[in-house]
């Protein structure tokens, strides 16, 4: 569930490194290329892979990723398709740690228990649920960790302390922690003082915390490192560049963003 | 949070984190409110100074028959022109209570965007109305209200460019805004506190009916009918008779072209539990959980969601859920123009359809109570089109 993760995050402690997450939405522009694309982030040097699986009414993120699953979903993509890419990568890539981000009502349409077993089948190590908040995580976090899937909870610089204990102590794989307000997007930059909520985090016992939105220059990625984050996840930017269909440029620029963890 | 926004198994806040803080800041402002004598009196006051309340409870002259006695609660002549002014009177005064300078709000037939539009000129708030742009081809009378009344009205594109969306949007929005901004939900779905709290500010068409109710015929109705598509004007009538035992509550839904075909909103007949804007509840949605496109004459009652309250009361058996096409509605509708000289809202015209198909059939003394929760004069462009055969 979390051995993935831990390797990972020891293997780059003992190397003085930060992880580098990087996201793609499954399906965006269609299954196969999303296959491909998730081998060429794992060529570029990519620490992590967080896939999303994409859901009609995506509440917490902007035009750039809305708009990748309106592209997978008029495809006609299904989550059972994506399992099936991702179990496909787990074959190829044993080690690498790989996380889903989706919404409730997917997780929730064929069940909790099955599809948290369906996506450890198919070699997943977490799920990050983007609509359930610590107050309605309990039953999620069961089911997540009874199929051995390690649940990844959010964390923003605005929760209150107790919740943050119950994040902290619910939490497995990393903690996913909001470097600003709003939707997913590259757009806007980092702006929420998240050195408290990254120190807060450290001394309650969280999973190691990895900042994500708004994450897109190399000088995102020092500044959250420097503020002691564990790693970064990018998304709406590579995104764009999927958008844009120049897969090259997705290479370079999860390159180029590795390489700023390595200060 | 000092609630768990339950009703039963449905409810719940399912938002991102960083929004718990706003719905934590709205629950404490909302409960001490309810305890505060000088904010009832303040709301009460607006309520009946500037909204126009009581509304009467009209005996229908002309329709129902010798068996059955049809009354309308006439929330269509409150000011705004429908129900929803009522709780955004409510909200507009908690905003303020909490200190936010701007206001945004999500809109269907543009009923709830004309009303946080009024209340947003009345208190100097900045005001922002999200609206599915197919709802403003729909629904242009509505949106020239808004802005006339100084809110910016801003058509969605995304998805099915409908209320879902609309929602969709204020609350990205509101991820980023909820310091300076009060989302004001307009109905009675949504995250912990917004189903309790609208349902708190709509109780007053029930408790006044009730009370209007017992005064002319002396006895509770047999039935009470609302229309449901968020759910707000049904609860509202619903709320105080709940205890009721003798009361039959029906919410009528949406079955647009028939309940058979894929176009109807009919969420509670059709759809099956799911998560969709915070709150655990029905939902219009495919095999994967993808939400499903719903389908309306009525904009008011074309969302593939419902307030988790009525999930509860169909559940535990407390209220029936029928639906009504969109023809039978606008039959509704036109009848009710020409028999009563009452020209209602497309949405409350389903409630009264139903009520008029059961009165054809009782065999023994009733007495309905349907919500007539607003006024037509925003479908007259639509009904012109549609009804225009009849003319």
């Amino acid at each position: 569930m979390t051995a993935r993760y831990a390797a990972m995050f020891h293997r780059l402690r003992q190397r003085g490194e930060g992880a580098f997450g990087a996201f793609v939405m499954l399906g965006d522009p269609d299954l196969e290329t999303s296959a491909r694309i998730l081998d060429l982030l794992v060529d570029a040097d990519a620490d992590m892979i967080e896939v999303g699986i994409p859901f009609s009414d995506p509440v917490a993120d902007g035009p750039t990723i809305q708009a990748a699953a309106e592209r997978a979903l008029s495809q006609g993509v299904t989550p059972s398709q994506c399992f099936t890419v991702l179990a496909a990568f787990r074959r190829r890539h044993p080690e690498v740690p790989v996380g889903i981000l989706t919404y409730a009502n997917i997780v929730s349409a064929p069940g909790r228990d099955a599809f948290y077993r369906a996506a450890a089948e198919a070699g997943v190590d977490s799920v990050l649920v983007a609509d359930v908040p610590e107050m309605e995580a309990a039953p999620f976090v069961a089911s997540a960790i009874g199929s051995g899937i390690a649940p990844v909870l959010i964390a923003a610089p605005n929760t209150p302390r107790r919740a943050l204990a119950r994040i902290a102590r619910m939490g497995r794989g990393y903690t996913y922690c909001v470097a600003r307000s709003g939707v997913t997007g590259a757009e806007r930059a980092m702006e929420l003082d998240h050195g408290a909520l990254l120190g807060a985090l450290a001394e309650l016992g969280a999973p190691p915390a990895v900042l994500g939105f708004g994450i897109s220059t190399p000088d995102h990625v020092r500044d959250a490192l420097g503020a002691g984050a564990a790693g970064v996840i990018s998304g709406s930017a590579i995104v764009k560049l999927v958008e844009s269909g120049d897969l090259p440029a997705v290479s370079a620029f999860v390159g180029e963003m590795k390489a700023a963890t390595r200060a | 949070m000092r609630l768990d926004g339950r009703f039963g198994a449905f409810g719940g806040a399912y938002v991102p984190e960083i929004l718990m803080p706003a719905l934590e800041q709205l629950e404490v402002a909302f409960l001490d409110a309810q305890e505060d004598e000088a904010f009832a009196a303040e709301l009460g006051a607006l309520l009946a100074t500037y909204a126009g309340r009581p509304t009467p409870l009209t005996l229908c002259r002309n329709l129902g028959t010798d068996k059955a006695r049809i009354y309308l609660k006439r929330e269509d002549l409150l000011h705004g022109g429908a129900h929803k002014t009522n709780q955004v009177l409510g909200q507009a005064l908690l905003a303020r209570r909490m200190g936010k300078t701007r206001l945004i709000a999500e809109t269907g037939a543009g009923q709830h965007g004309v009303a946080t539009a009024l209340a947003g000129a009345l208190f100097g708030l900045e005001t922002r109305i999200y609206m599915g742009a197919h709802d403003v081809e729909r629904q242009k009378l509505n949106v020239f209200r808004m802005e006339l009344m100084g809110a910016e009205v801003v058509p969605v594109e995304s998805g099915q460019r409908g209320l879902k969306d609309a929602i969709n949007e204020a609350l990205r929005d509101w991820t980023a805004s909820f310091a300076d901004t009060h989302y004001l939900l307009g109905t009675v779905a949504g995250p912990h506190p917004f189903p309790l709290m609208v349902r708190e500010y709509q109780r007053v068409i029930g408790r006044e009916a009730r009370a209007q109710i017992l005064a002319a015929e002396g006895r509770l109705p047999d039935v009470a009918i609302a229309a449901v598509g968020g759910g707000s004007n049904a609860i509202g009538l619903f709320a105080d008779f709940v205890d009721d035992e003798g009361v039959r509550l029906v919410g009528v839904e949406a079955a647009g072209k028939g309940l058979d075909g894929g176009e109807h909103g009919a969420t509670l007949l059709r759809g099956r539990p799911g998560i969709l804007h915070g709150s655990e509840t029905y939902v219009l949605q495919d095999e994967h959980g993808q939400i499903s496109e719903s389908w309306s004459v009525s904009a008011g009652l074309d969302y593939p969601a419902v307030g988790p309250e009525h999930a509860f009361l169909k559940d535990s058996g407390r209220a029936d859920y029928v639906g009504v096409t969109d023809r039978e509605a606008l039959d509704a509708f036109a009848l009710l123009a020409r028999s009563e000289g009452i020209i209602c809202a497309f949405e409350s015209a389903h409630a009264l359809a139903h009520a008029l198909k059961v009165a054809d059939q009782v065999t023994e003394e009733t007495i309905f109570v349907v919500n007539l929760s607003g006024r037509g004069d925003k479908d007259m462009e639509q009904a012109q089109r549609l009804l225009g055969a009849l003319a």
